[in-house]
């Protein structure tokens, strides 16, 4: 038996797009928390600010970048697929945004370093 | 092609009352095999309490349907050759996401009730001793209507949805793609109650457009846009009402 038995390009797209939503949503409060630390403790924030120079810390923002890249393609992928009465386009949609959510990334990647 | 001389089978057995074990069974190969003919090897020969379902053997009836290595399909035109792969064996369980009635049989009740909930049932335009109405075959709307009235109640599609399995109440794919089929159609009288029936919890909106349906209708069907035309007319609906 293959692991995924039932996986397809759709569905693949389909659950990159809630995995990244969720670990977007588990990054959220974190992040508003370090910015809040601009007005409650500058000096906390100015010690967090250089960790990101790290490069493990970098790699961190460029997997986070993917996945808001992934979820934001995503999204536009769902609204043009249902609102736009397309059909046989879709699978290719679905590369598309991965594509272009690899090519964000990566672009982010090679700026950071 | 390699001499196997035998083919190893794990088909899921009990009712809905027991927890479902597996038995093995190794079934003679042959050229040209569906896999419907190795259920009914073993019903014929191996174990006659084997419980199944099928009638036609050509793809027409859509009641031959079950979970073939995980993928829902029409057992009668599904060749082992195809779902064997490099898999050792094959695994043949009933319908994914409906009760079991025994065995490979699947109770299709649920399915079948949610058609009636999601009015998929003509409400006519004229009476009997009316002329009939004419329908242009060329327009949109026929397209529409047109492209999904091939469907033939196998619940492929239903088995394949991971909605229907996280939502009990969700309509799913066969039944909102009968209801968007009778939306476009000339004849059809009431198309608000068609909506009205579509957009409540378990409706049209619940679909996440993964496009399972449409992945592994056997018959090339495509409810997921059937469904997106749903979603499309509903916003349409609720803006014009609201504006
Ligand atoms: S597109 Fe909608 S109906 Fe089809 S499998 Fe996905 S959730 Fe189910
Ligand atoms: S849409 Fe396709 S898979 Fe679904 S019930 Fe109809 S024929 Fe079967
Ligand atoms: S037996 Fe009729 S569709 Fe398979």
């Amino acid at each position: 038996m293959r692991a995924v038995p039932r996986a397809h390009p759709l569905w693949l797209a389909y659950i990159l797009h809630r995995l990244s939503g969720l670990g977007l949503a588990l990054f959220l409060p974190a992040h508003f928390w370090v910015l809040s630390q601009a007005m409650t403790n500058p000096a906390r924030l100015d010690a967090f600010l250089e960790l990101t120079g790290m490069p493990l810390v970098k790699l961190a923002e460029t997997g986070l970048v993917f996945l808001l890249a992934v979820h934001f393609f995503g999204g536009l992928r769902l609204m043009a697929l249902e609102w736009l009465p397309w059909s046989a386009p879709q699978k290719s949609l679905a590369a598309a945004a991965t594509a272009g959510a690899f090519l964000v990334s990566t672009l982010f990647l090679m700026r950071a370093i | 092609m390699t001499e196997e001389t035998t083919i190893k089978v794990r088909v899921q057995r009990g009712t809905a009352d027991d927890t479902p074990r597996f038995d093995r069974f190794e079934v003679p190969a042959h050229d040209s095999q569906t896999v419907l003919d190795v259920v009914s090897w073993i019903q014929q020969h191996a174990d006659p309490g084997l419980t199944y379902r099928f009638a036609c053997r050509v793809g027409m009836c859509g009641s031959c349907a079950m979970m073939v290595n995980g993928v829902p399909r029409w057992t009668c035109r599904t060749h082992v050759r195809k779902v064997l792969g490099d898999a050792a064996e094959i695994e043949i369980r009933p319908l994914r996401n409906l009760p079991v009635i025994k065995d490979l049989a699947a109770d299709l009740d649920p399915f079948f009730d949610k058609w009636v909930a999601a009015e998929g049932r003509h409400h006519p335009t004229r009476t009997r001793h009316d002329p009939i109405a004419p329908v242009d075959p060329g327009s949109a709307e026929r397209a529409q209507a047109s492209a999904g009235i091939e469907c033939i109640n196998c619940a492929v599609c239903y088995a394949a949805c991971d909605t229907v399995t996280g939502n009990p109440d969700y309509l799913g794919p066969a039944a909102l793609q009968r209801a968007w089929t009778l939306f476009n159609d000339a004849k059809e009288a009431d198309r608000d109650a068609i909506l009205d029936a579509v957009t409540g919890p378990g409706g049209c909106t619940s679909c996440h457009s993964m496009g399972s349906c449409t992945a592994y209708c056997p018959n090339d069907l495509d409810p997921m846009s059937a469904i997106a035309g749903l979603k499309r007319a509903a916003a349409r609906r609720y803006f014009r009402k609201a504006g």
